[in-house]
């Protein structure tokens, strides 16, 4: 019995000795989206109009910080140009060139709110000729107030009816990014 | 008169002595513990046509033996047949002790294996080899789910974590051939890693009586027990082949065991399950198709006095999560559930995509044993046990076919036990046991670790008493002590720290802070008391009745203490808690059995007092570039768990048979007032059992009914959701269980002789026999999909 107690304390000291104490390295995310910015530039000159949407600590409890810089005007066309980016590293990584490679399994969705009396449709296309979303044209018509929601959906069914026109109603796929802005068309 | 009986035979043999063929042997055989005489002992001299059976005091004499080198070997119906060597030239007197054991060492009928029972008080179940045979496709919470009160907690139907009396995960102690399974118990969706074909005969335990495998079964204990080599020279072996329908799967599973009459054996085992995408009645679970390949192999020497065993096996499986349960945010979970089917269908394929599990386990153990005359068997056991489990999400980038979680678990144990049995009536077990635990979550997954590193450290002792206090009472009682440290690194986001108020309770554990997160090097010691007290009651040769008292106490696990981050198939954020501290239960159990002639049953009430119950409750909503979550986090609450099972059987001739159980059980949260999450719906089932000797045919139609589960907390929450545009308060109903389900099975068998030694079984089944659409509370799929349509299956078994 006495030997057996030996061998344990023997064996237990070898185990709990065999592994130093490693310190493990820290790990910033690169998939992380914490950052969506939509640049919209009138065509016709004016002021660029830029929507921000800032989650510096991704999936921790702080809540995304929501900017626009300012109103939109009527009856304008606007290029539209989103990008997205993890700001958890250092430079920030450019998350829309991925989505971009990956054209085929991503498409953004924009969906205008409340009293935004404006259309937006696609500018560019992924190697199926189907929409990303990364481009696109946003054309006011009337003053007005409301809302535009950015939605980035993974893997989407495209031939869905009305998916390739933006409607998101049928697109299936799971959400990347979503976010809401308040705009004010004057 | 009896020393002048040897006297004269001692005096014949003198004068015999000339002769070639006339020894006689004789003397005594004897329990080898006790010293007891054995009754009934048939000796036999190997080769030779002389034999012998002892009398009352356990004599016997055998006669006409030659003089030179013979094979003695006695048997006796409660013994292992032995073998003894022995050189006779005059006649000789000579005393044999066999291994007696009537307690211990309980015949199981279906087998004709040895079957011990693990407490004696306490409440089990056990499943035979036949029932494991059915289920050789499936998995162990499959099989284990014909017991009644123990019910199963899915993902999905791949993912089958087994539920005792309420409690499951941690809370449930998995025995492997006498080893305690290491493998990341903790997750809802970690099935356990073994395969259910390496097992002969799985037991139950419904609480915390059987100890010496752990104090912390505040659920229970499951313990499968491979094949027992018998000490004779044989070799046999099985082979059986499954083809199903539902998932075109196919499986094939082979043992061999080799046993010499010197007490060497040598036993393999090997698994290879197949199958691709199943489906519902209305459409395809895409995705959840599985492959897995297991084998184990073992050898050995079981002699009288002394032996051991070295094992290993291997666990290797590729799990499909279904692709219409991987969401991205509540808006997605919302689609999900208001939706009547899943959200992606694709095609049939075998393939297995992400999101799936891929997951190995390697078990090593050597165990020797050895025993003491008039004392006991003092056996020492080691175990390495090696867990790598790999998640898969769909990812994007470089990252694509990188896992999102790689975990590598090792675990050692080492572990005495001194069994003192050479009193009649009491019967005692001493214990110890140490091990040490690293788990690495390996960095290049590129995704913040859901669970640490962490090094894990335990020591524990025990001691158990069996007393027989007459022959109708016994009493047994134990006390085990679990010293448990825990000793993590874990990286917490400094926004994290400061929302969860560690800064201020432990800003000392704190290592080195960098921008955005910092590093904590938590390290806290349980100490762990657990006890179990009871007495079994032979009321008559047709009522026995059981009454236990235990307690367990369990130790936070380190999902529950670290877990901080994102679920993907609930959409929650799921939070641990560094001040949650053990828990500890109470439950009483009280079990009654009978058998009169044609109707048998078992009863078995409970309640089970649970204080600082470890759940995990919904804590407000968090904001995040994908819309609001809603945040989950571990909280210690005094619980209470009540309930019965019950088991029936009805023989109404030498064909026909019903066999009925039913169980049910209440939980409770004290603290709150509220019903417990995630407690079994009642169920009931009942099997009716046409068999016939000709060809041992069976045909057997079993209903399985589960009600609908009334008693659950509401949970429900309301996030903001855009829809069409603007931010609608919408509510997240993810609390009501599903409808209840009656579903039938069929089954049905038949032997046919192949040739003399060997034979074959025929089984066709049809589960889900007239498909019915349903979905179980405790499947976390349920909110995406319908669960599992007929599935026809057909099984061939080759017995050699």
């Amino acid at each position: 019995m006495k030997k057996n107690i030996y061998i344990i304390l023997f064996t237990f000291t070898i185990l709990s000795g065999c592994s130093p104490d490693r310190i493990p390295e820290p790990i910033n995310e690169e998939e992380v989206i914490t950052t969506l910015t939509i640049e919209l530039t009138p065509n016709n000159g004016g002021d660029i109009v830029t929507l921000t949407s800032r989650d510096i600590d991704g999936d921790g409890p702080d809540a995304p910080e929501i900017t626009v810089s300012g109103p939109l005007v009527a009856n304008t066309t606007y290029s539209g140009t989103a990008t997205l980016l993890n700001e958890t590293v250092f430079p920030a990584e450019i998350i829309t060139e991925e989505v971009e490679e990956e054209g085929v399994d991503h498409q953004f969705f924009y969906e205008l709110g409340g009293n935004v009396n404006a259309a937006i449709t696609y500018k560019d296309s992924d190697l199926n000729g189907d929409p990303i979303g990364i481009e696109f044209t946003l054309t006011t018509v009337s003053a007005g107030s409301g809302s535009l929601t950015a939605t980035l959906r993974h893997k989407p069914d495209k031939s869905e009816a009305g998916v390739r026109d933006g409607d998101i109603t049928n697109a299936g796929g799971e959400t990347d990014f979503a976010q809401i802005f308040n705009i004010t068309v004057e | 008169m009896k020393y002048i009986g040897i006297g004269i035979i001692l005096l014949m043999s003198w004068i015999s002595q000339a002769q070639e063929c006339n020894i006689t042997l004789s003397g005594k055989v004897t329990d080898f513990h006790d010293g007891n005489p054995l009754f009934n002992a048939t000796l036999s001299v190997v080769g030779e046509d002389i034999y012998a059976v002892t009398d009352f005091d356990g004599h016997y004499k055998l006669e006409n033996i030659c003089a030179g080198d013979h094979v003695i070997q006695v048997s006796h119906p409660d013994c292992d047949t032995a073998s003894f060597n022995i050189t006779i030239n005059s006649n000789t007197q000579r005393i044999f002790k066999l291994e007696h054991h009537i307690e211990e060492l309980k015949e199981v009928t279906v087998t004709g294996e040895k079957f011990k029972e693990e407490t004696n008080s306490g409440t089990e179940q056990s499943i035979n080899q036949g029932t494991i045979e059915k289920y050789s496709n499936a998995s162990l919470g499959d099989a284990l789910r014909e017991i009644s009160g123990v019910s199963s907690l899915n993902t999905g139907s791949t993912v089958v974590k087994p539920v005792i009396q309420g409690l499951h995960s941690s809370r449930v102690l998995i025995i492997n051939n006498g080893v305690r399974l290491k493998d990341q118990e903790w997750g809802v969706e970690h099935a356990p890693n073994l395969d259910v074909n390496s097992a002969s005969n799985i037991t139950v335990v419904k609480g915390a009586g059987a100890l010496r495998y752990g104090g912390d079964a505040v659920g229970g204990v499951i313990v499968t027990d491979g094949r027992v080599a018998p000490v004779k020279d044989t070799l046999f072996g099985k082979t059986i082949f499954n083809v199903a329908t539902n998932g075109r799967g196919l499986s094939a599973t082979s043992s061999l065991l080799k046993a010499y009459q010197t007490g060497w054996y040598l036993k393999g085992q090997g698994t290879l399950k197949y199958a691709g995408d199943l489906e519902a009645p209305d459409y395809n679970l895409s995705n959840t198709g599985s492959h897995e390949k297991d084998f184990s192999v073992g050898f050995g020497l079981n002699k009288f006095t002394y032996g051991f065993d070295a094992f290993y096996s291997y666990y290797n499986a590729d799990i499909g999560i279904l692709r219409a349960s991987h969401i991205g945010s509540v808006g997605d979970l919302i689609r999900a559930i208001n939706s009547d089917k899943p959200t992606y269908i694709d095609n049939f394929t075998y393939d297995v995509n992400a999101p799936k599990q891929a997951v190995q386990h390697h078990l090593a153990k050597l165990s020797v044993f050895k025993r003491f005359e008039n004392a006991g068997k003092l056996s020492v056991d080691y175990s390495y046990q090696f867990n790598k489990r790999q998640e898969y999400d769909l990812r994007r980038g470089d990252d694509k076919d990188n896992p999102s979680l790689d975990l590598e678990l090792k675990s050692h144990t080492l572990g005495a036990n001194f069994l003192w049995d050479s009193r009649d009536n009491l019967e005692a077990n001493f214990g110890t046991e140490v091990s040490y635990q690293d788990n690495f979550p390996d960095p290049d997954t590129g995704i913040r670790r859901l669970i640490p590193d962490y090094q894990m450290y335990t020591a524990a002792g025990y001691a158990t008493f069996d007393l027989n206090l007459a022959d109708n009472w016994v009493v047994d009682a134990g006390l085990r002590y679990d010293f448990v440290r825990i000793d993590a690194l874990k990286y917490y986001l400094n926004s994290r720290w400061e929302e969860r108020g560690y800064e201020s309770d432990f800003s000392n554990i704190v290592q080195s802070r960098l921008d955005n997160q910092l590093l904590a090097n938590p390290v806290f010691d349980y100490n762990n008391l657990s006890g179990t007290a009871g007495v079994k009651y032979i009321i008559s040769d047709k009522l026995v009745s059981r009454f236990n008292l235990s307690s367990a106490s369990r130790s936070p696990n380190p999902s529950e203490l670290f877990s901080d981050g994102l679920h993907h198939s609930a959409a929650i954020i799921e939070l641990g808690d560094l001040r949650l501290e053990k828990e500890q239960s109470y439950k009483a159990s009280l079990s009654l059995e009978g058998s009169f002639n044609r109707f048998t049953f078992g009863v078995n009430p409970y309640y089970n007092k649970i204080d600082n119950f470890i759940i995990l409750e919904p804590f407000g909503v968090q904001q995040t570039t994908r819309g609001a979550f809603p945040v989950y986090q571990y909280n210690q609450v005094n619980a209470r768990l009540f309930g019965v099972d019950v088991d029936a059987a009805y023989t109404f001739n030498d064909n026909f048979s019903l066999q009925s159980n039913l169980a049910y059980v209440n939980g409770q949260d004290l603290d709150r007032d509220k019903p417990l999450i995630d407690m079994p719906a009642p169920n009931f089932t009942n099997t009716l059992t046409y068999s016939s000797k000709w060809h041992n045919l069976t045909l057997a139609l079993r209903s399985q009914s589960a009600f609908t589960q009334t008693r659950y907390p509401d949970n429900d929450f309301i996030v903001p959701v855009p829809v069409n545009g603007t931010q609608v308060d919408t509510k997240v109903e993810i609390s009501k269980p599903p409808a209840g389900y009656n579903l039938f099975h069929f089954s049905s068998s038949i032997d046919l002789p192949v040739t003399n030694s060997s034979n074959l079984t025929l089984g066709f089944y049809v589960d889900n026999l007239i498909d019915t659409n349903y979905r179980d509370y405790l499947n976390r799929q349920r909110y995406f999909v319908d669960d599992l349509g007929r599935n026809f299956r057909i099984q061939l078994k080759l017995n050699y």
